[in-house]
């Protein structure tokens, strides 16, 4: 599942995140954010529910891919 | 940077904040207001002349550093970019209504950490009412609530509150004729450190704040929505530091009555904060926040700085900012007015998208 939050001001980006994962079966997705804050959040977010995540930097904005640990 | 490191951060960042503001006291600030993001705005339209309230006159240094200590941080780490357009006459709305909130109970958020440092019990009521306003907007978040999404602006856009507070400061240096600064003696406006003291501790706390993201609304807000204590170690650390600095120069006063720039009447208090705390969860953010993703170039924010600014000059023109004799008649009703104006904005923004959001 990918997700678009670029433009998107904290916290909607994380709440997306955590809405998408709770209706994921196999509990992976991935993320565009275009702003720092919502690349911190959300790996923190993430990391904290046990998720492993990395991030790679496209052009403006980032990738993140979390993943079950 | 790790999960660790963050929180050191903005722990040491919060331990900062709260001495430079405790300081800011001794330096000549009015008591418990080291900074007080809601009330140096309203000195400052006041010292534009935007409202005419004689006692609360100064265009204070503090906002001018804290926008352009971000904004200089955020061009340093790559992080200024021109962005908006997301509801930016919502945001004006709420801006308005948030500062309407503030000056009834009379402190932002920052402040009220202040006055419960400095043993103002009334704070603890406001710090109740707050809660609840983020709770209200942590509900609608969880439901769907939207501005929708900011696109880049021009690169122009993301420069011109910073370029105003730099003509702020010149107006404030210069002092011409048609700039007001209360008298001596006239008021908490005349209450001010030195203009480089001020200025140079808003550039500090405003990099400190652009690094941590820090947010007092934020804090209570990730708490009650991922159980995230990030932004809360920094609201507690910046209580605990305002607290060591109040009780070691002898500000530290506890009770209800007598508080410095103050009410003790405990419902106004409560709903007061209350409508600071769900605007502010509405737009994402404390008063301080929104200066300091103006410095970034965040051009949503620097609407509901104008929100803030024009609710400012309207509270003291309309009477409806309270004072340490309590509130107003007038300000009763423009509180009520604005929980219901959020309110309606809050319902409206979840339910009308929430099809286009599944």
């Amino acid at each position: 599942m990918m997700i678009d939050a670029r433009g998107y001001s904290c916290p909607e980006p994380v709440i997306m995140v955590k809405k998408a994962l709770e209706q994921q079966d196999d509990k992976t997705c991935e993320v565009l954010v275009d702003n720092h804050a919502a690349l911190e959040n959300i790996t923190r977010f993430v990391t904290h529910q046990g998720y492993a995540v990395e991030s790679t930097e496209q052009g403006d904005d980032f990738l993140l891919k979390i993943t079950r640990k | 940077m790790s999960l660790e490191r963050e929180k050191i951060a903005i722990i040491i960042a919060g331990l900062i904040i709260g001495l430079i503001a405790g300081l800011l006291v001794v330096a000549g600030n009015p008591a418990n207001m080291g900074f007080c993001i809601a009330c140096f705005i309203r000195d400052t339209v006041g010292g534009l002349g935007l409202h005419r309230a004689g006692a609360v006159q100064y265009i204070r240094p503090e906002i001018i550093g804290l926008l352009l200590g971000s904004f200089i941080l955020s061009l340093i780490r790559h992080e200024h970019g021109s962005r908006g357009g997301s509801s930016p006459v919502t945001r004006f709305i709420l801006g308005f209504f948030v500062m309407i909130g503030c000056l009834m109970f009379l402190g932002c958020p920052f402040r009220m950490i202040l006055r419960i440092a400095g043993g103002d019990w009334n704070a603890l009521v406001g710090l109740a009412g707050f809660a609840c306003g983020i709770g209200a907007g942590v509900f609608f978040l969880n439901r769907g609530y939207s501005l929708k999404r900011t696109y880049t602006q021009t690169k122009l856009d993301g420069f011109i509150m910073p370029a105003v507070q730099i003509i702020m400061l010149l107006l404030l240096i210069l002092a011409p004729a048609f700039i007001l600064f209360t008298p001596a003696g006239g008021g908490p406006g005349a209450k001010h450190a030195a203009v480089w003291i001020s200025l140079g501790a808003g550039l500090i706390v405003g990099a400190l704040a652009q690094y941590t993201r820090f947010c007092m609304v934020g804090g209570i807000r990730d708490f009650i929505l991922f159980r995230e204590t990030k932004l809360l170690l920094g609201f507690i650390a910046l209580l605990v530091a305002a607290f060591a600095v109040n009780l070691a120069v002898g500000n530290f006063h506890p009770g209800f009555t007598g508080q410095p720039i103050a009410h003790a009447d405990g419902l106004w208090n409560f709903l007061g904060m209350l409508l600071a705390g769900f605007g502010c969860a509405l737009l994402g953010g404390c008063p301080m926040r929104q200066l300091i993703l103006t410095g970034e170039g965040n051009t949503d924010s620097a609407v509901t700085f104008l929100g803030l600014a024009a609710g400012a000059a309207f509270a003291h023109n309309f009477a409806l900012a309270a004072s340490g004799n309590g509130p107003t008649m007038n300000g009763k009703y423009g509180v009520i007015i604005g929980l219901i104006v959020v309110l309606i904005i809050a319902v409206v923004n979840t339910y009308s998208q929430k099809k286009a959001m599944n």
